[in-house]
């Protein structure tokens, strides 16, 4: 997709520049002529959102830094200074705080469309796993900001988080005190929390330069999955189109998050919270912000030692490799689907295991809201199953047997319609072909 | 003079290896401070010295939870059922077969003194509640016994005794924490 520059730079400035410092020929290739798909739907918008929401927080981040302690005898007032006393501290905080939230709606939103419209298949495997390593450092991110208040569930939340590493075998418990620089999550931890809360999100930032630079390389998948044959035919350059439909997007996206921070600030957080960390009281029920919930039933999910016949393992870190296994799949996953075509727009069979999974996930998340006792740990257990089954065999088997319908000659014949003609069902291999050539 | 090959390698192979593992372990030295100041610094370790704790505030049947290092124990002055519970038990019906004998001090059967972190993820259970009277912890569902030992939910082993003396009938000292976390 990366094909030759057409920028001419105007003024004197511009040449002397260009032949410098190129900066203004890269953003003008990459955000103003860079072709795109003509087919991108809304779906295709949370990119810019997601980059938006990463602004966004860094912005608000910045300025909540310049009001916080990171002390554990200090830390829980400050924010209740910021809330009190900073001119629009409270706003700050809330956007932070929602923002967080809004981040994960916008880059669950992606990765499902990711996943709906095979856009982690060749040849974009690079660019999904960055997306992969992406997510990975968000969930640390948000687990370190979530911390940083330092109320009860802060606590305790890092508590449980931090004792998954003492199920590491030998070096467990040790690893854990190097974690916490003392002998249970105290002061040093916080401090050393809120210290990598600051950096991470830069190194997020380094990585989405990666995942755009891999995006600009392959170029956009589409809801056809039909890789662009003619650019002139298929594509429509990014300005105005996409940066138009971006900010449509966005604009619908930002009033559903200022729904949140204006009318319902603390809906996403948990009153417990509110209540000053207390080493001695663990409050009744232990429960990870809702994004993280999914993963948190997994982890509960396994209850019982695993016998390999040579060694055991037991429940505790047979939970945590679960709940790391549960992340990790996803990087396997443009191997583990055997499908050549990439949209489930025309793979009938898949396209219904999609939504099953879906729902798979949506219920994985409510039974990480419940209390762990029967049935809800039967039921976790259940739900760990089928969200494993789908990449490790639905996934693989998929491609064998399914028949998928017929692709579309090109992007340009699915927009203007063409394809509805064609009719009869083909086989995999006969629908697949054409990609291969492309 | 044309240079002579050795099989076995020559000079400049030696200054290869030399300098490169010369570089590797300066490397690892300039990383190892890195590494070394994550661990708990010496005020954090001088804050953990042990620590006396007096028995004869604590009622019958009552328990109080200390703080130390910061973390609680649990220290709980048992009735006689609730030790006869702790001894009677059969150990194959144990997840992690400890006698009742092995977690109290000998001629103090009526004193526990035990780690308050759930062994599961680091919960502090509440204390005579759960299926077998001992603890049981809200998070995620584990039952302790009377010795505190785990008998039913994701806790993978019992509620760890610290090394601890009796420095005279009412009054104890914890000199460490026990060997798991």
């Amino acid at each position: 997709m990366q094909g030759h520059s057409h920028y001419v730079p105007t003024s004197g400035i511009g040449k002397w520049m260009d032949s410098r410092l190129p900066v203004p020929r890269l953003v003008y290739d990459s955000f103003i002529a860079y072709p795109v798909p003509k087919n991108l739907n809304y779906f295709y918008t949370f990119g810019a959102i997601l980059s938006f929401m990463l602004v966004s927080q860094i912005v608000t981040g910045v300025v909540l830094a310049m009001h916080y302690t990171a002390h554990v005898d200090l830390a829980f007032n400050s924010i209740e200074k910021m809330m009190r006393d900073v001119n629009y501290g409270w706003l700050m905080r809330y956007l932070h705080a929602n923002g967080a939230s809004m981040f994960f709606v916008a880059v669950y939103i992606h990765m499902f469309r990711g996943l709906y419209y095979g856009s982690y298949k060749a040849p974009r495997e690079v660019l999904w796993i960055l997306g992969v390593i992406i997510y990975l450092l968000m969930m640390a991110t948000a687990f370190l900001g979530y911390v940083l208040p330092w109320g009860q569930m802060s606590l305790w939340g890092a508590v449980v988080i931090t004792n998954l590493f003492s199920a590491i075998p030998l070096v467990g418990p040790t690893v854990v005190e190097f974690l916490w620089g003392g002998y249970s999550v105290d002061n040093p931890t916080l401090n050393r929390f809120f210290s990598l809360h600051y950096l991470l999100p830069f190194m997020i930032a380094g990585v989405v330069v990666l995942h755009v630079w891999a995006l600009h390389v392959t170029g956009q998948n589409n809801p056809t999955g039909v890789e662009v044959k003619d650019v002139k035919k298929d594509t429509v350059p990014f300005t105005p189109y996409a940066t138009i439909k971006d900010a449509v997007g966005l604009i619908f996206f930002l009033i559903f998050f200022m729904w949140f921070v204006f009318f319902q600030p603390t809906y996403l957080g948990h009153a417990v919270n509110f209540v000053p960390a207390d080493p001695l009281v663990t409050p009744p029920h232990i429960v990870p912000e809702w994004y993280f919930l999914p993963f948190y039933a997994i982890l509960r999910a396994i209850t019982f030692d695993v016998n390999l016949i040579i060694f055991t393992i037991p429940s505790k870190l047979g939970g945590v490799l679960a709940m790391f296994a549960a992340i990790a799949v996803l990087a396997f996953l443009p191997w583990l689907d055997t499908s050549k075509v990439k949209s489930s727009a025309y793979r009938p069979m898949h396209k219904q295991f999609f939504w099953a999974f879906v729902a798979v996930c949506l219920i994985l998340g409510w039974l990480g809201s419940k209390p762990a006792e029967y049935p809800y740990t039967v039921l976790s257990l259940i739900f760990t199953g089928l969200y494993f089954a789908y990449f490790l065999v639905v996934l693989p088997l998929l491609g064998l047997f399914e028949t998928p319908r017929k692709l579309p000659a090109s992007i340009a014949d699915s927009v203007l319609g063409k394809a509805r003609s064609g009719g009869a069902p083909v086989t995999a291999g006969a629908a697949a072909a054409p990609q291969t050539k492309g | 003079m044309a240079s002579v090959q050795h099989s076995e390698g020559d000079r400049r192979d030696f200054l290869y290896l030399a300098t490169g593992a010369t570089a590797a372990i300066g490397a690892g030295a300039a990383i190892w401070p890195f590494i070394s100041q994550l661990a708990p610094d010496a005020g954090t370790i001088a804050a953990g010295a042990p620590i006396e704790i007096d028995l004869a505030a604590i009622p019958d049947g009552g328990q109080i939870k200390i703080l130390w290092r910061g973390k609680p124990y649990f220290v709980r002055s048992r009735t006689e059922a609730e030790i006869k519970a702790a001894v009677d038990v059969e150990m194959s019906a144990l997840r992690d077969p400890q006698p009742d004998a092995a977690r109290v001090k000998e001629g103090h059967a009526k004193w526990l003194v035990i780690a308050a972190n759930c062994t599961h993820l680091g919960c502090v259970p509440l204390g005579n509640q759960g299926d077998y009277g001992g603890w049981f912890c809200p998070c995620h569902g584990s039952h302790f016994d009377t010795s505190g030992r785990i008998r039913k939910g994701p806790a993978p082993t019992n509620l760890p005794v610290p090394q601890y003396t009796f420095i005279s009938d009412t009054r104890i000292r914890i000199t460490g924490a026990a060997a798991t976390v």
